[in-house]
């Protein structure tokens, strides 16, 4: 019986060792008839035209990006704040209500999040934010004249914001918990004041666990499809203007990939797929990487 | 120490005589520092109250617009037809659905996700635990878009849409989040009744099912509630597995089955006011049960917790 036991834990392990293997294989042997044809031009063209089998992913590639840099820059602003209000900050009492609360934030499921965003939060930022962010900083191409639709890789980077924000939030309270408290206490022992211990104690000895999350809310923010593809607008010209709109890549899988106008079509977006799935991947792994020595829970 | 008391005044000191015009207030330099760290403290809280607050206006929207659209009608009639207007019918069928799409997912996913987590505790060597949790995390980051696509290339591609592949679409979502959770409840199982059991000589394979899994039970299930929770809302994995389904009620799993979060994508890329106004409401049934779920899940944990004597 030991050894049944053993054998079964083994080869589950190994059953999802083969199913993602198996993943990788699948979409990358499904994608070989695009790659075969396209090549690595899908990544510089930015034409895309199923009708005529003229596919180009940089202006895919590049709402992927943006969105994803844009969103977790802000996202890791507030999450490192929360982070750090929950370990250190906070009484303990406020921190066990407002722990849950930020991490409920994460429960919200996508397709809600896209509801909401498409139906208040895309027209509140076109009549409000943007406009207001045009008038001030209107010199920087960034942010040009805001559409009337709201529906904007602006849009989509701030639904995402919030998306991930609870991961960061979360995975760097759990990192700065792990901080000894000899060393905040010896900094606090010197004179220091709280800012000055997490500036000058608490963020060096946790920043790879604080990087490591970020590499893990990039992957996420990268591999959301439902939420960004409803408010991110659906189109393939290559902006400078974030009040545009745009598309991602997992965006377009979304939209696509139950009609396709032609085989080619269907196996683009495997590719797309895979290069979504490298992206995750590497992530994923970085993230581990990273955090490796210390101690991050996910 | 009273030798050295006596010994203060003859080496002369001047006795320290309290200044009442000293103030305490910081001056200069110490101001300035004090200062800095109190706006960086109220800047912490601030960006707590901002997520506390995003999370309130979401609940709050959804509320305001999806409470009206409750009703008996709502929770009993069919789906509205596919390509309408959306301004006949309810939700019914769909919630029935999810119910039977997430339970196939968690029946698969329970089981991988807990013999993992025993596989890394009791079994793996250094080496194979490294790669067995390098692969989950790389489970865990894989976007749920591309697991759809996976799950859809192998099975529904030349056959048909089929809740049972959503199901499975789903259950590769969840593992993750069950064997983390499952992993954190056995590695707190206290080691001497572990032991106890080993000096009874008692077998590890039943140590384990009695003693270990029992002990780990509260963990193990609050992940499987949080799993639920996301299966619920996960849109993604179904979009091309069980994306065919009728508007009627359907429970055959080898067919599509209507789910809630796909229901209320395809109702709002619909664009009619209608479907959107019906999309709200099931927004807010959705929201309301998956929120539920979590913090009953946490009450769980915290009780386990109490229960071990664990305070966290």
């Amino acid at each position: 019986m030991n050894r049944t036991l053993k054998w079964l834990c083994m080869a589950i392990a190994a059953l999802i060792f083969v199913a993602m293997v198996g993943l990788a294989f699948q979409i990358i042997n499904d994608s070989s008839k695009a790659f075969s044809k396209l090549g690595f031009g899908l990544l510089t063209r930015s034409t895309w035209d199923p009708q005529r089998e003229q596919f180009g992913a940089l202006s895919l590639i590049y709402g992927t990006l943006v969105t994803s840099v844009v969103s977790v820059f802000f996202a890791t602003l507030l999450g490192v704040a929360i982070g750090l209000f929950l370990s250190m900050l906070a009484p303990r009492r406020v921190a066990r209500v407002i722990g849950p609360l930020v991490e409920m934030l994460a429960a919200v499921p996508s397709v809600v999040v896209g509801l909401i965003g498409i139906i208040v939060i895309a027209p509140f930022l076109a009549k409000t934010i943007e406009p207001a962010l045009h008038d001030v900083f209107g010199f920087i191409p960034l942010f040009g004249p805001p559409q009337s639709s709201g529906n904007s890789i602006f849009t989509a980077s701030v639904v995402l914001t919030f998306m991930v924000l609870p991961e960061i939030a979360a995975l760097t309270r759990d990192v700065f918990a792990t901080v000894p408290r000899s060393l905040t206490d010896g900094a606090a022992a010197l004179g220091a004041t709280t800012w000055e211990t997490i500036r000058g104690v608490v963020l060096p000895t946790t920043s790879s666990g604080v990087v490591s999350a970020c590499m893990l809310a990039f992957g996420r923010a990268m591999g959301e499809a439902i939420a960004v593809t409803q408010v991110v607008g659906g189109q393939t010209a290559l902006y400078t203007n974030l009040f545009k709109p745009g598309d991602t890549l997992a965006s377009r899988i979304a939209e696509e990939f139950a009609s396709p106008v032609n085989m080619l079509h269907t196996s683009v977006l495997y590719y797309v797929a895979a290069l979504l799935m490298v992206f995750g991947v590497v992530s994923s792994l970085a993230a581990r990487a990273i955090a490796h020595g210390t101690r991050i829970r996910n | 120490m009273m030798s050295i008391q006596a010994q203060q005044p003859v080496r002369g000191r001047a006795e320290i005589v309290p200044d009442p015009g000293y103030s305490l207030t910081p001056t200069g330099n110490l101001r300035r520092r004090l200062i800095v760290s109190r706006f960086v403290e109220s800047g912490a809280l601030i960006a707590a109250l901002i997520a506390v607050g995003v999370l309130g206006l979401m609940v709050f929207f959804v509320a305001e617009r999806g409470v009206s659209v409750l009703s008996w009608s709502f929770f009993t009639s069919r789906l509205p037809v596919s390509g309408g207007d959306g301004s006949v019918g309810g939700m019914g069928p769909a919630f029935v659905g999810t119910a039977e799409i997430i339970a196939i997912a968690i029946i698969v996913a329970l089981p991988v996700g807990v013999l993992l987590a025993i596989y890394l505790h009791e079994f793996a060597g250094p080496r194979a635990s490294s790669i067995v949790r390098a692969v989950v995390d790389v489970m865990n980051g894989m976007p749920t878009i591309v697991i759809g696509i996976f799950i859809f290339s192998l099975f529904v591609y030349g056959h048909s849409f089929s809740a049972w592949s959503g199901s499975l679409a789903l259950a590769i979502v969840v593992v993750p989040i069950i064997t983390r959770y499952s992993m954190e409840a056995i590695s707190h199982v206290p080691g001497s009744l572990r032991g106890a059991s080993e000096a009874l000589g008692v077998a590890r394979w039943r140590a384990i099912l009695t003693i270990t899994l029992p002990s780990a039970w509260g963990g193990i299930l609050t992940g499987t509630i949080i799993a639920t929770a996301r299966a619920a809302g996960e849109t993604a994995p179904l979009l091309f597995t069980s994306s065919s389904y009728p508007v009627t009620l359907q429970l055959n799993p080898l067919h599509g089955i209507s789910s809630v979060p796909l229901q209320i994508y395809t109702l709002v890329e619909s664009g009619y006011p209608d479907a959107i106004h019906l999309a709200w409401g099931a927004a807010f049934v959705l929201l309301v049960v998956i929120l539920i779920a979590n913090v009953g899940a946490r009450m769980l944990l915290r009780h386990f917790e109490k229960k071990r004597g664990i305070s966290a």
